[in-house]
Parts: C-alpha cells; sequence; structure tokens
C-alpha cells in the first residue's frame, strides 16, 4: 500500500484549507490464516466495500483531527487492486482553525468498510500509512 | 368436555370453540399473552442496556446511504462511551427538534484533549455532506445527537415497520391477527 503526495495550504478565511494531491497503489486482501489470497476480500457475504483515504493530524485547537479526503465505493465483482494517480482530494480539507500550516505530521490513512449482505459491518484499516508535512507558508491567489 | 372441543375444533367454528372454553381458560389465554408481551418487552430494554442505544435497533428510511443500505433496512446500533466517534463509522443522529433520527457517515471529527468531539456526517449516495439537514446555525454534530453506530445490519425485514407506519389499516390488521392468534392457539 503505498501514497504519495505534494501539498499546499491556503487560507480561507478563518481556517486553513489543505490541497492535496495523491496517488493510490493498493491491493484490498483478506488475509486469513497468514496466507494472501487475491479475490478473497469480496466472499459469498461481501455485498461492497466502502473505501475512504483519511487524513490524521493533531492541533493546537484539537487533539484528534480526522478529515476524510476521497472516497469510493467498490461492488463485488469489482478489481481490489487500485492503480490511482493524481487524484484530488473529493471534500475540502479544512481544517477547525489554522493547525495546517507548518504541521510536520499529518498521517494519510486508507481504510474500509466492508458491508455484508447481512451481518456485521467491520471497519478495517489498510497497513501502510503515508506521513505528510505541510509547508509553513500560504500558498497566494491559488485557483481550485 | 374436552372430546366434545375437540370435534367442534374439526367442524372448522373458531367461535364455537372460544364460546366452549370456560372463563378460566380465557383468563388464562389473556395471562399467556401478557406475559408474551412482557418478555419482548424486557429483552427490547435488555438489549438498550447492553447497547447502551436508547433505539438498539432502526430502520433505514430513505435511500442517502445506498448501495450500502436501502430503505427498509434493519441496522443494529450500540453507542457505548468508551467507543470514540472515528471517521467512516456510521452513526445513526438526531438533529435538536426533529424526531426522525438519520443514518449516514462520519465524514470529519475535532477532538480536545478533554473528549470533546465535533463531527461532519454525509450520506454515501449524497452529492453533498449534512450541513444542510443540520439545524439552522449548527456546523456540527455532537456526542449528545448521537443514537448509536451501526455495527451490523439485516436487509429488508424493517420494510413491514415501514409498511405499517403508512398503512395504518394494515397495522390494525396485523395486531388483530396477532392477538387472535394468541387468544386461540391451544398450547
Amino acid at each position: 500500500l503505498r501514497k504519495n503526495v505534494e501539498d499546499f495550504t491556503g487560507p480561507r478565511e478563518r481556517s486553513d484549507l489543505g490541497f492535496v494531491t495523491f496517488d493510490i497503489t493498493a491491493d484490498i486482501l483478506n488475509r486469513k490464516n497468514g496466507l494472501q489470497t487475491f479475490w478473497d476480500i469480496f466472499d459469498w457475504n461481501v455485498k461492497q466495500l466502502f473505501l475512504y483515504l483519511s487524513a490524521e493530524y493533531s492541533t493546537k485547537n484539537n487533539a484528534l483531527n480526522q478529515v476524510v479526503l476521497w472516497d469510493k465505493i467498490m461492488l463485488r465483482g469489482d478489481n481490489p487492486r487500485l492503480f490511482l494517480k493524481d487524484m484530488k482530494s473529493k471534500y475540502f480539507f479544512f481544517d477547525d482553525g489554522n493547525g495546517l500550516k507548518g504541521n510536520r505530521n499529518i498521517t494519510l490513512t486508507l481504510s474500509w468498510n466492508v458491508v455484508p449482505n447481512a451481518g456485521i459491518l467491520p471497519l478495517v484499516t489498510g497497513s501502510g500509512h503515508v506521513s505528510v508535512p505541510f509547508p509553513d507558508t500560504y500558498e497566494t491567489t491559488k485557483s481550485y | 368436555p374436552r372430546t366434545a372441543a375437540a370435534a367442534g375444533m374439526l367442524s372448522l367454528d373458531f367461535l364455537d370453540d372460544v364460546r366452549r372454553m370456560n372463563k378460566r381458560q380465557l383468563y388464562y389465554q389473556v395471562l399467556n399473552f401478557g406475559m408474551i408481551v412482557s418478555s419482548a418487552l424486557m429483552i427490547w430494554k435488555g438489549l438498550m442496556v447492553v447497547t447502551g442505544s436508547e433505539s438498539p435497533i432502526v430502520v433505514v428510511l430513505s435511500g442517502s446511504m445506498e448501495p450500502a443500505f436501502h430503505r427498509g433496512d434493519l441496522l443494529f446500533l450500540t453507542n457505548r462511551i468508551e467507543d470514540p466517534i472515528r471517521v467512516g463509522e456510521i452513526v445513526v443522529f438526531r438533529i435538536e427538534g426533529r424526531e426522525i433520527p438519520i443514518v449516514h457517515r462520519v465524514l470529519k471529527i475535532h477532538e480536545k484533549q478533554n473528549g470533546d468531539i465535533k463531527f461532519l456526517t454525509k450520506g454515501d449516495n449524497n452529492a453533498v455532506d449534512d450541513r444542510g439537514l443540520y439545524k439552522q446555525g449548527q456546523y456540527w454534530l455532537e456526542k449528545k445527537d448521537v443514537v448509536g453506530r451501526a455495527r451490523g445490519f439485516v436487509p429488508y425485514i424493517g420494510i413491514v415497520t415501514i409498511l405499517m407506519n403508512d398503512y395504518p389499516k394494515f397495522k390494525y390488521a396485523v395486531l388483530f391477527l396477532l392477538g387472535l392468534f394468541v387468544l386461540v392457539h391451544r398450547e
């Protein structure tokens, strides 16, 4: 699981707005007894996977912040391997305040919600995450 | 009187049968019925305690979480305080002043050191987040708005409650049939 990103920050009225572009290379596997089997994640009781890329970080204002940047619904029958390049975040990455500027430690993780045909709804976090630093200065006049 | 009653059942006449039951048997059946209702209530209250939620089972009312959930699906919730609210979770919440609970996914959270948390939600099938649904001037949801977190689900079954809500005649018919069945049924 690998993600590569570049980023900028832009001031929007009072709160920091971050811009992140990323690549995702992932294999969604279901590990059973230490064996890796492809296509296994979509077993008879899995209807779909709700994938989401979230950024987690700490700021002066808030001890824990989590923002979903991008999500995707993967239906049974879809290829469980992702090769996405130069993706822009789907949702605005606003902070609650000005905690993105100069924040060196933003962790991006890919997770997914397994939606069964019937039964338990587990949330799984992918192994492998990427730490991303935001620069100390704001970009001016960035058109999104 | 017993064998006469057995013969009576064979003649397919329910009403005759009920008349034949003496008062004691009728009271017995009514008590039986009361016990079934009490047991059901106790199980419901027990579920409330175990899950920590005031409404441990809810029916999905809208299509805003498709294709994961459809109208009529049944959701099982927990609302344990020890479980922190995190993005990606499916929460059932109520907007202040509104009765109908909404089932959507957590999109953003900001949590303070002391555990105070404010979060934003969005339906999978909606193009935008839920800010438009919240109260006038409200931008975030808080722990107190949460009814529970969806932990499991069963499809379709909840359609019965939706039908009963939309067609009251259907509800009365179901209740009447149930009552009739319990009163007349012989253990």
